[in-house]
């Protein structure tokens, strides 16, 4: 090094510079409760449990997403239907409860891929932060997709 | 003693002191405001409007928090360290002159709360105390870390000291003087101590930023090494105590340093403007200007620090020992020689 090299100074002040040009640079920040970055089509967000065209909940409750998930995250319940409730479920066999434990579930679309009546989608926003760790238990009142007459309303 | 004046001093201490408080604590906004900014970034926004209300909110927290004392640490030293870190920074901001005399109702009153005729080495002596709360306070935690982060505090604090002494007598030489009110008036209108002494300056910028353990000198609390130094087992109050003494310390390391070398509250045209303004608000002014030199100083604290890396603690004492005391020694020979023939001529 050479005396210039030395000093140490001017190093100092070159880097400084650099620090104080980044002032004036474009913050990349975005402020998210309030903005949302853009997510790429085949992004995985929240499950939601779809309907069919007739507003029926399409799950059967085979058990396939929860046998598939890795995490362990899915618990289900199953059912019969009952004479009447055809307008509600599209199989004779439904879920009655349908829990997703969202600290567990590491969003990797395995029960998307195994569900053969193409009923969870990963197709939600970003899973929002709460409190309590029994908060984080989703069932159905969360994650059933609205029906088409609300959606219509 | 007359009771005006008792009301005058007692006034000047009281709103010193709150402005002392409010500007530590909204340094600690700014500091992460700057370091945000200088890393792409906007910093806190999120308590009130740009996030103003970011210290009250940060203030409160440390109030509400736990405090813990370690079961084996000597509690009395344990409580000690943090008050005494914070009283000593308090102290030193009572022989700043922060303007020229201004008349009230008739009366000169001095916007300085006392002017003693040693006033630098009352500066020096009050910020060699500071450093006794860091020790007490890492000594009494019983922790190795803490304990490590106290004996580097010391150790820096006495090696910084030295040559922070050494740049002041090179301008004493041309002050003639160790009260702050008269090297304050010497330097009336552009007439500023850093054109004649600018190596003196640097090597008192340097060892102010050592002496209140900001990057690149912030060893005694090197979270890499000390998880948090001396401050290892603090929390709470007790922990806000030290960090508030730090940014006190910044202010008056940044006071002193706008007062010994720019010029206190001179600034260029300053008698158009009194003979202006009248004899209230023309010192009024020249306050307001050190106020802006000493945030520009504290704006540089904070730049470096998110700017330079830290030193590591053998390069710490070789530009202590080996590169400022020689410099600042001859900084000293050149400036008496300059003196002398000058008088000579």
């Amino acid at each position: 090094m050479n005396f210039w090299e030395r000093l140490y100074l001017p190093a100092i002040f070159q880097g400084m510079g650099i620090t104080f040009k980044h002032m004036f640079k474009k913050k990349e920040t975005i402020f998210y409760p309030e903005f949302e970055r853009e997510f790429s089509e085949n992004w995985r967000g929240m499950h939601s449990l779809k309907r069919d065209e007739e507003g029926r909940e399409r799950c059967t409750a085979c058990g396939l997403c929860a046998l598939s998930c890795p995490a362990e995250a899915i618990t289900m319940i199953a059912a019969e239907r009952q004479k009447g409730e055809e307008t509600l479920y599209r199989e004779e066999k439904y879920a009655a409860v349908y829990e997703i434990n969202m600290l567990r579930c590491i969003f990797c679309g395995l029960c998307e891929e195994a569900c053969p009546k193409e009923a969870i989608y990963l197709d939600g926003p970003i899973v929002p932060a709460d409190y309590l760790r029994k908060d984080f238990i989703y069932g159905k009142d969360k994650l059933v997709e609205e029906s088409m007459k609300v959606q219509q309303n | 003693m007359e009771l005006a004046f008792i009301i005058e001093k007692f006034g000047l201490i009281l709103v010193i002191f709150l402005v002392s408080l409010t500007i530590a604590a909204y340094s600690t906004l700014a500091e992460r405001k700057i370091a945000g900014f200088l890393q792409d970034r906007v910093g806190p926004n999120r308590a009130g409007p740009g996030g103003m209300f970011q210290p009250l909110a940060d203030g409160l927290k440390m109030f509400f928090k736990e405090e813990i004392i370690p079961t084996d640490s000597s509690k009395a030293l344990f409580i000690l360290g943090p008050s005494l870190a914070l009283f000593t920074s308090f102290l030193g901001s009572a022989v700043i002159p922060w303007g020229q005399d201004v008349e009230i109702f008739g009366r000169q009153v001095s916007l300085q709360i006392t002017d003693i005729n040693v006033g630098i080495l009352y500066i020096f002596g009050v910020v060699s105390l500071g450093v006794y709360g860091i020790m007490i306070g890492g000594w009494a935690s019983n922790n190795k870390f803490s304990l490590m982060g106290a004996v580097r505090a010391a150790s820096q604090s006495i090696s910084y000291e030295i040559p922070m002494g050494l740049s002041i007598i090179a301008l004493l030489m041309l002050t003639n003087t160790l009260s702050m009110k008269e090297i304050a008036e010497q330097q009336h209108g552009f007439n500023w101590n850093v054109f004649y002494q600018p190596v003196g300056f640097l090597i008192f910028l340097i060892c102010s930023f050592a002496e209140t353990n900001r990057t690149p000198f912030d060893l005694p609390e090197c979270e890499t090494e000390l998880v948090g130094g001396y401050h290892t087992e603090y929390s709470g109050f007790k922990m806000g105590a030290f960090m508030f003494a730090e940014y006190l310390n910044m202010f008056l390391a940044s006071a002193v340093m706008s007062t010994l070398y720019f010029g206190g509250y001179n600034y260029p045209g300053m008698d158009f403007v009194n003979e202006l303004l009248g004899p209230l608000f023309g010192p009024l002014i020249g306050m307001g200007v050190l106020i802006l030199k000493i945030f520009a100083f504290i704006f540089l604290f904070m730049w470096v620090r998110w700017t330079v890396p830290r030193f590591r603690y053998d390069q710490l004492m070789n530009l202590g020992w080996k590169i400022l005391i020689p410099l600042a020694i001859a900084n000293i020979v050149i400036t008496g020689i300059v003196i002398t023939l000058i008088d000579k001529l």
